[in-house]
């Protein structure tokens, strides 16, 4: 029997590293460090959010999440079973509970095949299910995610940016997966349809139990979407926490700056808002600075933070910071 | 008055049959005034501007109606004349950076080259305005950034430089199209600080693209929302965001998450999506996708009326 207390998914100090101009570069081999110690628990039913700039590492955590990466080092349990090494022939059945989104519909659909085949790629991949019985729950399927039942017989180009990213879901959900990694789904659809997709993936989660890791770059639509968040910087958690908990009292200074970052519509005067803009960009996570990771672009760094990391530790039930000075409500001592 | 666009109207003719890009879009702009013009993909706010920088080179475009920049007439320009104008005087930035920089030449060259296309003065003279203009930028090294390639950048400090470069003669109208878009929101501050200054040091106009609705409530002062190829309303920023009354502009607010304050349990989403533009819709263009059911728009096209706040709409005019 399935423990409900049991985390579906978790790593344990889980490391990314990729080798890098091995055979041109005048540097020799050099490592980058893309995601670095990362524990991580996901609970049946919730939906974790992933968020972070561009190249901190959220998106090379979300495959290594579905082993499409191999991982350096640390550990990935699913329902308690260690699934760091296992083959590819030990994988394939938690394969077909482990499903991912991916951003692009366009570019992860083939345009050679009609949808109605790319969904019942799975069915054949992975269940005993005759062709007829295949095109009744394609069928249903399609009526799940909202596309019509002719819709089957069309080809990927004859959709909108939004159909394609629901037949993508489609191909998701179609094995029952218990846990579905969200890697960027509507950053590359309209604006006026994006709030069709996100709903669509809270009526999903709802009726078929799904857990959810969703990553995105608008942090609105990931406080939306998401239970608890995970702020992520140069392959690093530095903040975990409640969603709209960490939105409203972020703690970590770049979780604030992130947040204080994101334009708003406002009816009162330009630019009143408090914002703290950050000075430089990213660090190369070929050479991370020293120290705690933010430093050379924090506004509260001190000669410790130079020195010494920081560890994720928790500060009151469920938040958990990775800072030496962070802002923490006055009840939390 | 320093740009006034009258009746624009830009098609393009493919084997598909003759798309109408944009249809029918007037505005005016005033020294130091920022316009934020909004709409999805498809909705013709780049057509539009690409249009006033004279920048639609497709023989199989026609561009019909007026664009006055000082009193000028640009429709129809030669090219040499609006080459004098453009990167001069009219200043462009794009969405990519690293499409509008050549990859072969340095940072400092690409902008001196810029300067000197334009003004009179010697190779020593140029290099010594392009570290003015990055430390202006706030690169934290102007003089070595000078000598780095554009793939030796970040995104960020790309859009900065591409930025530099569009400030280098100064411009009297700055024309960004989603110049942030491609960045991080942290970067994406740093950039619309960086727009905010340039209007009160130079007090240069500037038409500002972009999707999202933040950003132009951060940033304009009067603002244009567009949807298929037209403009559906338009008003100053507080009347826009405080009292909108296009039920597109609305349903878009709408559907933006809150970053404060409880969470709706559903979004209220807008149905369907943008239609094409070789098959649009008979009367209203949001016409199937409207919440609001009126009669008239069945039929006709609903045209922005007069006054400073304005919505293209036969419901909220009646």
């Amino acid at each position: 029997m399935i423990d409900k207390d049991q985390p579906i998914l978790e790593t344990r100090e889980l490391s990314k590293r990729f080798s890098i101009g091995t055979r041109f570069s005048s540097q020799g081999k050099r490592t980058v460090h893309a995601v670095d110690n990362v524990s991580l628990t996901v609970r049946r039913g919730e939906t974790v959010g992933l968020v972070g700039e561009s190249g901190c590492g959220k998106s090379t955590l979300a495959r290594c999440l579905v082993r499409l990466y191999d991982i350096t080092d640390g550990r990935l349990l699913f329902e308690g079973d260690d699934i760091t090494g296992k083959s590819l022939t030990e994988l394939r059945p938690f394969r077909r509970r482990l499903q991912m989104v991916f951003q692009d519909p366009s570019a992860s659909l083939n345009p050679r095949r009609r949808v109605g085949d790319l969904v019942a790629e799975p069915l054949r991949i992975h269940t005993d299910l005759s062709s007829r019985e295949i095109s009744k729950r394609v069928a249903e399927l399609f009526d799940l995610v909202g596309l019509l039942p002719d819709h089957v017989m069309r080809y990927p180009h004859e959709f909108s940016g939004g159909q394609r990213q629901r037949v993508g879901i489609a191909r998701a959900i179609a094995l029952n997966p218990d846990l579905v990694v969200l890697d960027e789904p509507v950053s590359a659809l309209d604006v006026s349809v994006q709030a069709q997709i996100v709903n669509l993936l809270a009526d999903l989660q709802e009726k078929l139990k799904l857990t959810y890791i969703f990553i995105a770059h608008d942090l609105s639509i990931v406080r939306q979407v998401s239970t608890r968040i995970a702020v992520m910087y140069l392959g690093s958690i530095v903040e975990e926490g409640p969603a709209e908990e960490l939105f409203a009292t972020p703690a970590h200074p770049y979780s604030q700056a992130l947040i204080s970052a994101v334009p708003v519509v406002e009816t009162t005067p330009a630019g009143t808002r408090k914002r703290i803009i950050l000075t430089g960009d990213v660090p190369s996570p070929l050479k991370p600075p020293s120290g705690c990771r933010f430093h050379p672009r924090c506004p509260i760094a001190a000669d410790r933070c130079r020195t010494e990391r920081p560890q994720l530790t928790e500060h009151r039930s469920g938040r958990k910071v990775a800072c030496h000075f962070p802002t923490l409500a006055a009840s939390d001592g | 008055m320093m740009l006034s666009v009258r009746d624009l109207r830009v098609s393009f003719r493919t084997h598909e049959g003759l798309v109408r890009a944009i249809d029918g879009v007037s505005f005016d702009l005033n020294e130091g005034e920022i316009l934020g013009v909004v709409g999805e993909s498809g909705s013709g706010k780049t057509v539009s501007l690409l249009a006033v920088m004279g920048l639609i080179t497709d023989p199989n475009a026609v561009i019909e109606g007026s664009i006055r920049y000082k009193e000028r007439e640009l429709v129809g320009l030669p090219a040499k004349e609006l080459r004098r104008l453009r990167g001069n005087e009219i200043a462009m930035i794009f969405q990519d950076p690293m499409t509008a920089l050549t990859p072969v030449y340095t940072i400092g060259w690409q902008i001196a080259e810029q300067i000197r296309a334009h003004k009179r003065v010697s190779k020593s003279q140029a290099l010594e305005r392009v570290e003015e203009l990055l430390a202006e930028v706030n690169f934290p090294n102007p003089r070595e950034a000078m000598s780095r390639y554009p793939h030796q950048l970040s995104g960020g400090m790309r859009q900065r430089a591409v930025i530099a470069m569009a400030l280098s003669c100064n411009p009297a109208l700055l024309v960004a199209d989603e110049p942030t878009t491609a960045l991080d929101v942290t970067v994406q501050a740093g950039i619309l600080d960086l727009v905010r200054k340039l209007r009160t040091t130079h007090n240069s106009a500037v038409v500002f693209i972009t999707h999202d609705m933040g950003v132009v409530s951060e940033l304009a002062d009067r603002v244009m929302v567009m949807y298929a190829g037209r403009v559906v309303e338009r008003g100053s920023r507080t009347e826009l965001f405080s009292a909108p009354q296009h039920p597109y502009t609305r349903a878009l607010l709408g559907s933006i998450p809150p970053l404060t304050g409880e969470k709706p349990r559903r979004l209220p989403a807008i149905p369907g999506s943008p239609p094409s533009l070789l098959r649009l819709p008979e009367g209203c263009a949001f016409g199937p996708r409207c919440p609001v059911n009126y009669e008239p728009c069945r039929t006709g096209k609903p045209t922005l009326g007069d006054g400073g706040h304005a919505a293209a709409c036969f419901r909220v005019q009646a």
